[in-house]
C-alpha cells in the first residue's frame, strides 16, 4: 500500500485489525517517510527508531495470536517534547533540559500506552512552549511542510508538521495561548484544545499552569475525536482536572439548526485578506448545511493579549524557577569568578543565563516584574479581573449561540525570521486564540482553505465548557462537506 | 529608663500525618537521605501537587483549639525564593487567605492568666535540608523532609516577659500533643520558632523597631536568643542609640545573634495564588465535625481533675502532663469512681513499672479494667496492699488478669476469725517472750506477732483481723 503514512488513524486501524497490513509495515512506512522528509522539516527532537520497531513486532505477534487488542493498538504517535515520557529524553526545546530523562510518565502517556499506541518520537517546539513559530527552539526551527521557507506555527510546530508530512499518524501538542490551534492552522491539520481540566496536566512541563492544556493534533476530525477520548478524564494527580463524562458516540456531522456565533471583534481590518475570504467561505458551507449564523459580540477581546502577557509570564516565572542546575538538567560549566561571594547564587545565575533562550528570559523577567511587591495589584490582579470579564463575554455569547466561529490566526504561515526580532508582532499572531485559554474553553482548528500560494488556512470553532463532542460534531460536518483535510504537501 | 520588651512568635509545627503535604511519600524521621522522595516532592518538571486532607484536618483542629476563626474559603499561594533545599524554588504556603485567623491562647501565669492573640494559622510544606560536610567544598541536599506538612502559627506581639514566652510555648506544645496535631519531638525538629522583639518605655503604647530572630529550634534557644537580644537592645537604647529594624540569626554555639546580610533579608517573595490547586471551599459541617472531635484541652482537664475529683495541683499536673495517663485515669474513673485511690496507683506503682520497663501505657498489658480490679480488691480487703503490688507486677510480667493471678497464687485474703484463730493461738504459744513484752505494755511487740501470723499464712491473712484477734487474746 502506497503512502499509508498519509492516512488517518481511524482508517489505518481497520487495516491493522483486518491484518491487511502489519504494525511493523506501518511503522517502517512512517520511519521511511521520516528518513525522506526529516532533513528538511526537522519536526523531531528525538526519534525512537529501534524502540518503536521492537514494539511493533511485539504487537504483530499478539495480533497473529488473535489477541483482543485496543482499537488503536499499533498506531504511531508523536509527542510534543514538553510531555514527560519515562526514560525518553524530554527537553522542552531547551538547553536547560537538554539532558533530562524523566523518571515517570505523564498521565496522557500512560493512557496512550494502555491503548497500545506507539511513541515514535518527541517533537520540536518553542522553548518551554513560548512562541508562535517553533523558532525559539534550542534545537533549531522546524520548517513548514507546505513551504520550507515558512514557519509551521508554534509552539507545537513539530507535532503539526510531523502529522501533515506523514512523519507520524497522530500527535499530541499543548496549548497555552494557541499553541495547538495556530500550528494546526499553519500546517493544514486538525488541532483540538480541550476545556481546561478535560485532560490531565500531570507530566506536562508547566508553562502557565492556569492556561496549559494537552490536546490532539491529527489529520482529520475523527482522529482528533478518538484521541481526545483516549486522553480525557479526571486524574487524581491533577487537582485542576475535571470529570469529562462525554461518551464516545458516532460523529454524525449534523448541524441543522445549530446556532453559530460570529464575534464582530474577530473580523477586523487587521485580518489578512485571504484568511478573511476563506473563513467567510465557511459561513456559506455552514449555511448550506442548515446552520444558523448570528453576529455576536465579545466586547473585551482587545484586552485579552495584554492580560495574557501578564498572567502567563507571571506563572511561568515561578514554574521555571526550578531549573537552577541543582537537581537535574543543565548546570553551568563556566569557571567560578573571583569576587563572587556566594557560589550557589553564581551557579544559579550562570546556569539560567546559559540554559534559557532569549524569549524565555524575556517572559521570566516580565512575570517576575508583574509579581513584584508594589506592582502585583496593578498588573497581576488587574489582569485577573480582565480574565473574568473575558470569561463573562463568552458566557453571555453562549446564551445565544452554541458554537463560535473565528479565524485561528490573522495571517497565513509567515516566513522564518519574519517576526522573530519583533516579539510584539509575534505575540499578536495569537490574538484570536488567547481569549479561549483565558476563558478555559474548548476550541478546534480545522483547515478551511488555501492561499493562492498554496498555504493552509484554518478556522476556529469555540465551544461551551466540556462540550467537546458538540464542538467536534460541528467541525465534522464542515469537514465532510469540504476536502481541505485531504490535501497533503509534496 | 524602664524598658519593656514586646515579643511575638512564629511557630512552625510539623504535623503528624503519615504522608507528605502534596504527595504520598512517608514522613517518618531518620531514613537515609533522599529515600522518601518521589517526582512530586523532588519538584520534577511536570508534576502537580495534591492536597493531603489529613493535614488540612489537623490544621483546622489546631486552629479551633487556638480559638481561631476558620476561613471557609481558603487557598494556597506560592512563596518564591531560591534555595537548594527547596526543589521547586517556591514553597506552597498560604498568604492571602490563611486557614485560621484571629485566635488566642490563654496562658496561666503566677499572677493570673493572660490571652496571647493569634494573628493567623496557615498550612505550608517544609523544605529539605542542606548538609555541609566539613572539609569539603560542596554541599549535599537531603529532600526527605521536603514537602512534609507544616503549620505556621503567628502570634501578635502580646508577650512581655521571658516567663510568658516560656509558658506560651509549653501551653502550645501541650495542646498540639493533646489534639494529635504533632508529636512535638524537638530533637526531630517538629517545633521551630522565629521570634520578634522590640523594646519600649514601660507604659508606652507605640512599638519600637523590631528585630526578627531566625533559626530557633528549641525552647532554650528561643529564651536564650530573646534574653540576649533584649539585653543588646536595651544597651543600645541606654547609650542613646537607635535599634535597627533587621533580621538576625541566632548562633547558639557562640551565644550571640548576628545580623543577616542585607541581600538575604530584602526578599520579595512575589506571592501569588497557586494555580495548580483550586481554592478550598470547606463545608461548615466538616468544621463542626472536627470541632466535635476535639478532645478536652489540657487546661480544662486540669481544672476538672482538681475541682471535680479533688486531686491536688501536683497530681493534676502529672496526669495532664502526660495525656495517656490522664486518659487512662478518666477510663478508670468511669467504671470505678475512686479518684484518690486510682491516682495514687497510677502515679506510684504504675509509673514505676512503666519506667523500669521503659514502655508507655499503650504498650503495657495494663488496662483500666485491670487497675480498677486491683484497686477495688484492696479497698474491699480481698487482698493485702503488698500482694496487690505483687499482683500489678505479675500483670506486667504475665499479661494475665489480676483475678486470675490472685487465684493462682492463692493471694485471697483470709479475714475469717475462725480460720485464723488456730494460727494465732500457735503463734502465742511459740513466742512467749514477745507475748510477755506486749502484756507489759510494749505495744511494738504486737507488730512482731502479726508478722509471724502473716508469714505462717503466706501473707494471705487480713492483718486487721489478725491484730484484733491478738488484741482480744492477749487482753
Amino acid at each position: 500500500m502506497k503512502e499509508i503514512f498519509h492516512l488517518p488513524a481511524h482508517k489505518i486501524s481497520k487495516l491493522l485489525h483486518k491484518r491487511e497490513i502489519s504494525v511493523e509495515g506501518l511503522v517502517k512506512s512512517v520511519l521511511e517517510r521520516i528518513e525522506e522528509k526529516e532533513k528538511e522539516i526537522r519536526a523531531f527532537i528525538t526519534i525512537e527508531r529501534e524502540k518503536i520497531l521492537e514494539e511493533a513486532r511485539e504487537l504483530d505477534k499478539r495480533f497473529s495470536k488473535r489477541e483482543e487488542l485496543p482499537r488503536w493498538a499499533g498506531i504511531p504517535i508523536a509527542i510534543k517534547d514538553n510531555i514527560c515520557t519515562q526514560g525518553m529524553l524530554t527537553t522542552c526545546g531547551s538547553k536547560i533540559l537538554s539532558n533530562f530523562y524523566p523518571p515517570y510518565d505523564a498521565t496522557v502517556i500512560r493512557k496512550i500506552k494502555k491503548e497500545g499506541l506507539l511513541i515514535i518520537g518527541k517533537t520540536n517546539m518553542d522553548e518551554f512552549a513560548m512562541g508562535s513559530s517553533t523558532e525559539n527552539s534550542y534545537f533549531g526551527p522546524t520548517h513548514n511542510p507546505w513551504d520550507l521557507r515558512r514557519v509551521p506555527g508554534g509552539s507545537s510546530g513539530g507535532s503539526a508538521a510531523a502529522v501533515i508530512s506523514g512523519e507520524t499518524i497522530l500527535s499530541l501538542g499543548s496549548d497555552t495561548g494557541g499553541s495547538i490551534r495556530q500550528p494546526a492552522s499553519f500546517c493544514g491539520v486538525v488541532g483540538l484544545k480541550p476545556t481546561y481540566g478535560s485532560v490531565s496536566r500531570y507530566g506536562l512541563v508547566a508553562f502557565a499552569s492556569s492556561l496549559d492544556q494537552i490536546g490532539p493534533i491529527t489529520k482529520d476530525v475523527l482522529d482528533a475525536y478518538f484521541l481526545f477520548h483516549i486522553i480525557k478524564g479526571r486524574d487524581s494527580q491533577d487537582s485542576t482536572s475535571l470529570p469529562q463524562t462525554s461518551l464516545e458516540e458516532n460523529l454524525k456531522g449534523e448541524v441543522k439548526g445549530t446556532k453559530i456565533g460570529l464575534p464582530k471583534e474577530y473580523f477586523t481590518p487587521g485580518v489578512d485578506k485571504e484568511v478573511k475570504r476563506w473563513v467567510e467561505e465557511s459561513f456559506k458551507v455552514f449555511q448550506t448545511l442548515g446552520a444558523e449564523l448570528i453576529e455576536i459580540s465579545l466586547p473585551h477581546t482587545e484586552f485579552a493579549v495584554a492580560a495574557y502577557y501578564i498572567i502567563a509570564p507571571s506563572e511561568a516565572s515561578s514554574n521555571l524557577a526550578r531549573y537552577d542546575g541543582v537537581h537535574y538538567g543543565y548546570r553551568t560549566v563556566s569557571p567560578r569568578e573571583k569576587g563572587e561571594e556566594n557560589p550557589v547564587v553564581e551557579m544559579y545565575e550562570k546556569t539560567r543565563q546559559e540554559g534559557f533562550g532569549e524569549e524565555v528570559k524575556r517572559r521570566i523577567m516580565l512575570g517576575t516584574y508583574a509579581l513584584s511587591a508594589g506592582y502585583f495589584e496593578a498588573y497581576y490582579l488587574k489582569a485577573q479581573k480582565v480574565r473574568t470579564l473575558i470569561k463573562r463575554d463568552f458566557e453571555e455569547a453562549f446564551q445565544t449561540c452554541e458554537v463560535i466561529l473565528t479565524p485561528v490566526s490573522p495571517t497565513p504561515p509567515f516566513l522564518i525570521g519574519e517576526k522573530i526580532k519583533d516579539p510584539l508582532k509575534m505575540y499578536l499572531s495569537d490574538i484570536f486564540t488567547i481569549p479561549v485559554n483565558l476563558a478555559g474553553l474548548p476550541a478546534v482548528s480545522i483547515p478551511c482553505g488555501f492561499t493562492e500560494e498554496g498555504l493552509p488556512i484554518g478556522l476556529q470553532l469555540i465551544g461551551r465548557p466540556l462540550e467537546e463532542v458538540k464542538l467536534l460534531q460541528v467541525a465534522f460536518a464542515f469537514q465532510e462537506a469540504t476536502d481541505f483535510h485531504k490535501r497533503r504537501p509534496l | 529608663m524602664n524598658l519593656e520588651p514586646v515579643i511575638g512568635l512564629e511557630v512552625h509545627v510539623e504535623l503528624a500525618t503519615k504522608t507528605k503535604m502534596f504527595c504520598g511519600c512517608p514522613t517518618s524521621f531518620g531514613a537515609s537521605p533522599n529515600t522518601q522522595v518521589c517526582p512530586v516532592c523532588l519538584g520534577m518538571p511536570g508534576v502537580l501537587p495534591v492536597i493531603n486532607k489529613e493535614a488540612v484536618k489537623l490544621a483546622i483542629k489546631t486552629a479551633l483549639a487556638l480559638n481561631c476563626k476558620i476561613n471557609l474559603f481558603t487557598r494556597f499561594d506560592r512563596k518564591n525564593y531560591y534555595y537548594p533545599d527547596l526543589p521547586k524554588n517556591y514553597q506552597i504556603s498560604q498568604q492571602y487567605l490563611p486557614l485560621g485567623v484571629e485566635g488566642w491562647l490563654e496562658i496561666s501565669l503566677k499572677e493570673g492568666s493572660k490571652k496571647v492573640r493569634i494573628h493567623n494559622l496557615h498550612l505550608e510544606e517544609d523544605a529539605g535540608k542542606n548538609l555541609h560536610l566539613e572539609g569539603t567544598d560542596y554541599s549535599l541536599v537531603d529532600l526527605n523532609r521536603a514537602g512534609i506538612p507544616l503549620i505556621e502559627i503567628v502570634t501578635y506581639p502580646d508577650m512581655r516577659t521571658l516567663e510568658e514566652v516560656e509558658v506560651f510555648m509549653n501551653t502550645l506544645r501541650e495542646i498540639l500533643i493533646y489534639i494529635g496535631a504533632s508529636d512535638c519531638r524537638m530533637e526531630e525538629g517538629h517545633l521551630r520558632f522565629e521570634a520578634n522583639v522590640s523594646l519600649r518605655p514601660k507604659g508606652s503604647k507605640t512599638l519600637g523597631p523590631k528585630v526578627e530572630m531566625k533559626n530557633l529550634n528549641s525552647f532554650k534557644m528561643v529564651l536564650n536568643a530573646l534574653k540576649y537580644e533584649i539585653e543588646r537592645q536595651s544597651k543600645v537604647i541606654q547609650r542613646g542609640g537607635k535599634v535597627v529594624q533587621e533580621t538576625r540569626l541566632w548562633d547558639s554555639e557562640r551565644g550571640i545573634s548576628l545580623p543577616m546580610r542585607y541581600k538575604e533579608e530584602a526578599q520579595d517573595y512575589r506571592y501569588f495564588p497557586e494555580p495548580d490547586l483550586p481554592p478550598l471551599d470547606l463545608p461548615p459541617e466538616w468544621i463542626e465535625e472536627i470541632r466535635q472531635e476535639l478532645p478536652e484541652l489540657p487546661q480544662e482537664r486540669r481544672k476538672r481533675l482538681k475541682e471535680k475529683w479533688g486531686l491536688t495541683p501536683q497530681e493534676a499536673d502529672l496526669l495532664v502532663g502526660e495525656k495517656e495517663l490522664g486518659d487512662f485515669f478518666d477510663e478508670c474513673i468511669k467504671i470505678y469512681p475512686h479518684p484518690k485511690s486510682i491516682c495514687s496507683w497510677l502515679l506510684g506503682p504504675v509509673l514505676r513499672e512503666l519506667r523500669e520497663r521503659k514502655i508507655s501505657l499503650k504498650e503495657s498489658p495494663l488496662t483500666p479494667e485491670y487497675l480498677v480490679s486491683i484497686s477495688k480488691m484492696v479497698e474491699e480487703e480481698k487482698i493485702t496492699q503488698t500482694n496487690a503490688k505483687f499482683c500489678l507486677y505479675e500483670v506486667f510480667q504475665t499479661k494475665k488478669a489480676p483475678e486470675k493471678i490472685i487465684e493462682e497464687k492463692g493471694w485471697i485474703q483470709v479475714s475469717d476469725k475462725g480460720e485464723l484463730e488456730g494460727i494465732v493461738d500457735k503463734v502465742i504459744e511459740e513466742n512467749p517472750k514477745p507475748v510477755e513484752d506486749y502484756r507489759r505494755g510494749k505495744t511494738q511487740a504486737l507488730g512482731f506477732l502479726i508478722g509471724r501470723v502473716m508469714r505462717l499464712t503466706g501473707g494471705k491473712a487480713n492483718p486487721k483481723v489478725v491484730r484484733e484477734l491478738l488484741q482480744e487474746k492477749l487482753k
